[in-house]
Parts: structure tokens; C-alpha cells; sequence
């Protein structure tokens, strides 16, 4: 086979009954990749869905071929963070973006992203609700309030360098995602924050895209409850430790 | 260093500036105008900082873009991927 040529970039899709997001998302992944002339695998982490994602999976696997779309399930629901450790083992591409499937994150911006990325040669690149033309749709004002809130406050205690530290749309440099893989123990969104402050840690460098985030229009959330509790006191261990 | 040590070490810092200024034995204290600006400075910078704390939340709140065109956007791409899908073979719910 001949050397893979230097921009293939693998998208880690973790799936928890994601039936009707995921051709949807796949659809626009594949059409974005090819409009751009970006080499690329998409590596579909499903947890054992109930609701029949992995067989509308293998029905996109038949219709972009095995080497684009690679099904990599797990027997049941293990967590989010475990996902993208099974998930990155596979993955062949330089550059490995993570991003949800519920069409929250529209795969639009990954070609900004990997713009950004050759722009600063940066290893990180994250999208951000916070800046520039960045926001969200589908959001109440409660919802914002928290979300404003939580920002700020993060911004004040651990001045991570990145203005949306819980957005889970990001563009990594293989080497660098799997080092802080290795470093990072949170779970939830909390996850997503150390990812960032470990990174700046580290010494890798962060860049940044305003992403609009438009609420899932199918299926439902899997995080919920006491979400703010587990936040909080995530953001306060990373206070503390970091 | 953490991010509370940081924290820490700041306040020690500032809170012993001014716990000397401020009281400080009566030979050394600063002329008396100034010690009166002095005494309750630590009240007004926490009361500062609480209000841009919620001057900057609420105004970011207020300026929280509503992104419309992209969910209008999305609509239109799930109603043509939706169709695309179909004609390959693929077998959808329904919408
Ligand atoms: N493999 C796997 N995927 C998961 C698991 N939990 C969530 N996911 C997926 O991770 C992504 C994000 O989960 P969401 O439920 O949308 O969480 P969220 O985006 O924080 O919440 P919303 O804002 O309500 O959408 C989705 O693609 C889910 O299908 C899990 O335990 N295993
Ligand atoms: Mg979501």
C-alpha cells in the first residue's frame, strides 16, 4: 500500500443510541471530506445501543466502503472518555478530531479547523461557542445563564488559555491526543476541561474556531442529572491540583 | 505551583501589603487620609470584582449569538442527506 500521504485525518464518533444522528452526520462528514480533498476514516465507537445504531452503522459501512467508515463497537455502555482511548487505537490519520454525533457539531468547521492548525501549526484546535461569530441555537436563557457562568468561572480559576473548555468539538495532533489520553482521569464534560489544562501543562500550543452548536435535534441527551454538582466539583479538583 | 497555590500566595501577598499599611503602630501609619482610603479597600475590590463578574456574565449573556442561519442550515442538509441516503439503500426511520 502506498505511504499514507500527510493530512488523513481519522473523526472518532462515539454513539450511544444515536439511530437517527448518525447517517445524518456520516452524510455530511463524507461530503464535507470529499469537497475539500481531505483524506479521511470515520471510526464509529458504538456502546452497545439498543435502539439498532450499529446495524444503520454496518448499512453505511456497505455504502462508503470499509475503508472509510470503520465500526470498532463495544458490548455495552462504558462512558464517554473509554470511547475515545478504543476508539484512537484504530485510528491511522495524523490528525484525529472528536466530535459528537448528534449533529451538534456540524462537520463544516473541520476544514477551518485544519486550516487554524497549518496557520499556527498548532496541536490542538478547538472550537468555541464563546467567540467570534461562535454561539449556540436551541438554548433557553437558564441553559445560557449556566453556560456563561460556568465559563466565566472557569475562566477566573484556571485561566486555561481557551475560551470554551466543556465544548467537545476538537481537532488533535495524533501524538498529542494520545499523551493526554494517558495524563487525564475526569470524566463528563469535566474530561474535556483537563484535557485542555493538561495540555497547556504540557506546553502544546491551543488554537481556536467559533463553532455555532445547534442543539440535538434527535434523540436525548445521556448527560443529565446533577450535572452542575459534578462540574463544580470538577472544575475544583482541576483548582486544586493543576 | 497550582492554580489555589497561585491563588494563595496572591492574597498572603496583598493581604500582608496592606494589613501593614493599615495597621501599622501609630509612628509608622500613613497620613491620615490615605489610612482612611486604606482600612476598607479590601471590601471595595471584593465588591468591585463582584460587580464585573456580573457585568461581564450579563453582558455575554445578552450577546450570546442565537445561530439561526445554521440551524435553518442544518435542516436543509438533513432534508437532502436524508434523501441521498434513501437512494443508496439506506433504510431510515421515519422523519
Ligand atoms: N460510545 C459511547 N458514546 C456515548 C456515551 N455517552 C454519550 N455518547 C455519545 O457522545 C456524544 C455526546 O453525548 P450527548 O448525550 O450528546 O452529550 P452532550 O452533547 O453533552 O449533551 P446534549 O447537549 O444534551 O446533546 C453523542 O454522540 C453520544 O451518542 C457512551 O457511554 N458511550
Ligand atoms: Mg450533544
Amino acid at each position: 500500500m502506498a505511504a499514507r500521504g500527510p493530512g488523513r485525518v481519522s473523526v472518532l464518533l462515539p454513539t450511544y443510541n444515536e439511530r437517527d444522528n448518525l447517517p445524518l452526520v456520516v452524510w455530511l462528514l463524507a461530503r464535507t471530506f470529499s469537497d475539500s480533498g481531505i483524506d479521511f476514516e470515520i471510526i464509529i465507537i458504538d456502546d452497545g445501543s439498543p435502539d439498532g445504531t450499529q446495524e444503520v452503522a454496518q448499512q453505511l459501512e456497505k455504502i462508503y466502503g470499509s475503508d472509510k467508515i470503520l465500526l470498532r463497537p463495544r458490548a455495552k455502555k462504558l462512558g464517554l472518555g473509554t470511547a475515545y482511548i478504543h476508539g484512537m487505537k484504530y485510528a491511522t490519520g495524523d490528525f484525529i478530531v472528536i466530535m459528537d454525533a448528534d449533529l451538534s457539531h456540524h462537520p463544516k468547521f473541520i476544514p477551518e479547523f485544519i486550516r487554524k492548525q497549518k496557520e499556527g501549526n498548532f496541536d490542538i484546535v478547538s472550537g468555541t461557542r464563546y467567540k467570534g461569530n461562535g454561539g449556540v441555537y436551541g438554548w433557553d436563557l437558564k441553559r445560557k445563564l449556566i453556560s456563561r457562568g460556568a465559563n466565566f468561572l472557569t475562566q477566573v480559576l484556571l485561566r486555561p488559555g481557551a475560551s470554551d473548555l466543556t465544548g467537545s468539538f476538537r481537532l488533535y495532533r495524533k501524538e498529542v491526543l494520545q499523551k493526554l489520553m494517558e495524563k487525564c482521569v475526569s470524566k463528563g464534560y469535566v474530561f474535556q476541561m483537563e484535557m485542555i489544562v493538561r495540555a497547556r501543562q504540557l506546553g502544546f500550543t491551543v488554537g481556536e474556531v467559533p463553532i455555532s452548536f445547534v442543539d440535538r435535534v434527535y434523540g436525548e441527551s445521556k448527560l443529565g442529572g446533577n450535572e452542575i454538582v459534578s462540574f463544580l466539583k470538577g472544575l475544583l479538583t482541576l483548582f486544586a491540583t493543576t | 505551583m497550582t492554580k489555589l497555590a497561585q491563588w494563595l500566595c496572591g492574597l498572603a501577598l496583598l493581604g500582608s501589603a496592606w494589613a501593614a499599611l493599615a495597621l501599622a503602630p501609630p509612628g509608622l501609619q500613613p497620613p491620615g487620609p490615605l489610612r482612611q482610603a486604606l482600612l476598607p479597600l479590601p471590601v471595595y475590590l471584593l465588591v468591585a470584582f463582584g460587580c464585573y463578574s456580573l457585568a461581564t456574565v450579563g453582558y455575554r449573556l445578552a450577546t450570546f449569538n442565537d445561530c439561526e442561519e445554521a440551524a435553518a442550515e442544518l435542516q436543509e442538509q438533513i432534508r437532502a442527506a436524508r434523501a441521498d441516503l434513501r437512494r443508496r439503500g439506506l433504510r431510515l426511520g421515519a422523519e
